[in-house]
């Protein structure tokens, strides 16, 4: 009986989701990780609401790039160590596919439930209401692309010991640019201008990476795991 | 011809000498290296042929 | 047509040819950096806003440039060496990264240096200096990734991937004084249309470049030597070739 390719990919992405809600101790380890570095800038700098409130987008983005980092290094490694994902490889659907949904799904855990925390952590910062959506919309763009940006390392250093740490040092420069678009949207949201200009460009660096990653990522695990 | 004004660099000499100087240490270190490179791994690929001809010689 | 092409996908031909072409790489920047410098150090006029400190630009343009043509060389035959398994294109990368991450390094600290005079900081996180520095960041990356892997080739391959997806970065960096508002100075000579600065001043620029360049393709030859040695230590020409 041979799977077409969308239900394969439901079906992943679903087994995905399975493993991830077992351990639900994992699944809220980044989002903790999170709420304890948000809590770090307003004690070590200033707990003035109207101070924070300036350095608040960057403060926001910069958590959400070091708690998804977090995460990412466990994105391929249980699968690649037990060698599930060699079998996932040979099972037919092309390792694409595989990539795209494993991605997709960790997106889901990690970086959706990013975006769903994040009033939470906008208030504790002083970002005003208002400034939530265009908040939220581009941390979901961000976190997107930040996914597959780490997908691409994750599948470089599957195999390495103390890979967690080069997995940072590959990601963090691809980010930077994501950095700078996101913090400069949620920015203009909290001032009360345009902040449609940053988020075309966080709009298109996500369609730009969502389309190249996949390939990129698949040919890393392709090096790494032969 | 190297007249005190030319060493001075009209008030900047310690940023134009400096940065001059730190290009010729980075240019140097690049040589240096290189050469270190090349050497290391002609050492090691003379002592793998020696290995190589040994083993070949105990062989027969 | 092609042969040139295959030839170089030969290590033992790589080998001939860049130990071959080492003294006239030295020797071709000897002559650009002795021109480049005696004529912008001594020769050159001072600039009208600027004063004598305009004179870093001698080493601070040709060095960031190189390294953002370093990248673009390390990319290329990364790309080269993934696309059609050439593993001499792997030893290409492998010769050229510490090489532009070294240029790299000159371009901040002499951009640092000229900044203080002209600018009055060290440093300012303005689009050119942050994407240099994430260049750096990229270098560093593909050298570690590199030597992270206990299998060489696989290691040569995962930096190459690296390099490779990192190369967004190179026109980020060129353009990236026309894209925001920098402190930064725009283009005067890499850009469309006649440059913007007179001969003079332009001619010893041009040379340092020139020297810089050579510079860079004879580093980059005697470290390509090293490092097809030791990818090919077992084959049977490298045997011949360093008996004593």
């Amino acid at each position: 009986m041979s799977v077409g390719a969308v239900a394969a990919f439901n079906l992943l992405v679903r087994r995905e989701l399975c493993l991830s809600f077992r351990r639900p101790d994992q699944l809220l380890q980044p989002l903790v990780f999170f709420l304890i570095v948000t809590t770090l800038f307003p004690l070590g700098l200033s707990p003035q609401l109207s101070l924070l409130r300036d350095m608040a987008p960057g403060v926001l983005w910069v958590a959400a790039l070091l708690s998804s980092l977090l995460s990412l290094d466990g994105l391929f490694k249980s699968d690649a160590d037990d060698g599930t994902l060699e079998q996932l490889a040979l099972c037919g659907q092309g390792l694409t596919l595989i990539v795209v949904a494993k991605t997709f799904a960790h997106w889901l855990v990690s970086g959706a439930a990013l975006v769903l925390v994040s009033p939470v952590v906008g208030t504790a910062l002083g970002i005003p209401v208002d400034a939530f959506p265009i908040m939220m919309l581009s941390l979901g763009l961000g976190t997107l692309t930040l996914s597959w940006l780490g997908a691409i390392g994750a599948g470089l250093t599957v195999g390495l010991k103390r890979g967690n740490v080069l997995l940072s040092l590959i990601v963090l420069p691809l980010a930077m640019p994501l950095l700078i678009f996101g913090a400069s949207a949620t920015d203009r949201a909290i001032s009360g201008t345009n902040a449609a200009g940053a988020l075309y460009f966080l709009a298109a660096l996500c369609v730009f990476t969502c389309t190249l990653a996949p390939f990129a990522a698949t040919t890393a695990l392709r090096i790494t795991l032969e | 011809m190297m007249s005190g004004s030319f060493w001075a660099m009209g008030g900047y000499a310690r940023y134009v000498w400096p940065c001059f100087g730190f290009s010729f240490v980075v240019l140097v270190w690049n040589l240096w290296a290189a050469r270190r490179l090349r050497a290391a791994a002609h050492l090691r690929a003379r002592r793998a042929a020696e290995m190589a001809t040994m083993a070949a010689v105990d062989g027969s | 047509m092609w042969t040139w092409f295959y030839k170089l996908a030969s290590p033992p031909y790589v080998y001939g040819v860049a130990a071959a072409l080492v003294p006239w790489f030295l020797g071709g920047a000897a002559l650009a950096l002795g021109y480049g410098l005696i004529a912008g150090l001594a020769i050159a006029p001072p600039d009208y806003q600027q004063g004598q400190a305009f004179r870093m630009i001698y080493v601070h343009v040709p060095s960031a440039l190189l390294s953002l043509t370093v990248y673009t060389v390390m990319a290329a035959a990364s790309a080269v060496a993934l696309i059609w398994r050439i593993k001499v294109g792997h030893a290409v990368a492998a010769a050229a990264a510490p090489i532009g991450a070294s240029f790299t390094i000159l371009a901040l600290v002499t951009g640092s240096l000229w900044g203080r005079p002209m600018w009055g900081t060290y440093w300012a996180w303005d689009p050119r200096l942050t994407s240099e520095l994430i260049l750096l960041f990229l270098y560093v990356g593909v050298m570690s990734l590199r030597s992270a892997f206990e299998d060489p080739s696989r290691g040569d391959r995962a930096a190459a991937l690296l390099a490779t997806v990192g190369v967004v970065n190179v026109p980020i960096v060129h353009f990236s004084v026309v894209w925001w508002n920098s402190l930064h100075q725009g283009a005067t000579i890499v850009k469309l249309g006649a440059p913007s600065m007179p001969g003079s001043m332009l001619w010893p620029l041009l040379s340092m470049w020139l020297g810089f360049m050579l510079f860079f393709a004879a580093v980059l030859c005697i470290r390509l030597q090293g490092e097809v040695l030791n990818r090919e230590r077992q084959s049977t020409w490298v045997r011949e070739a360093v008996k004593p």
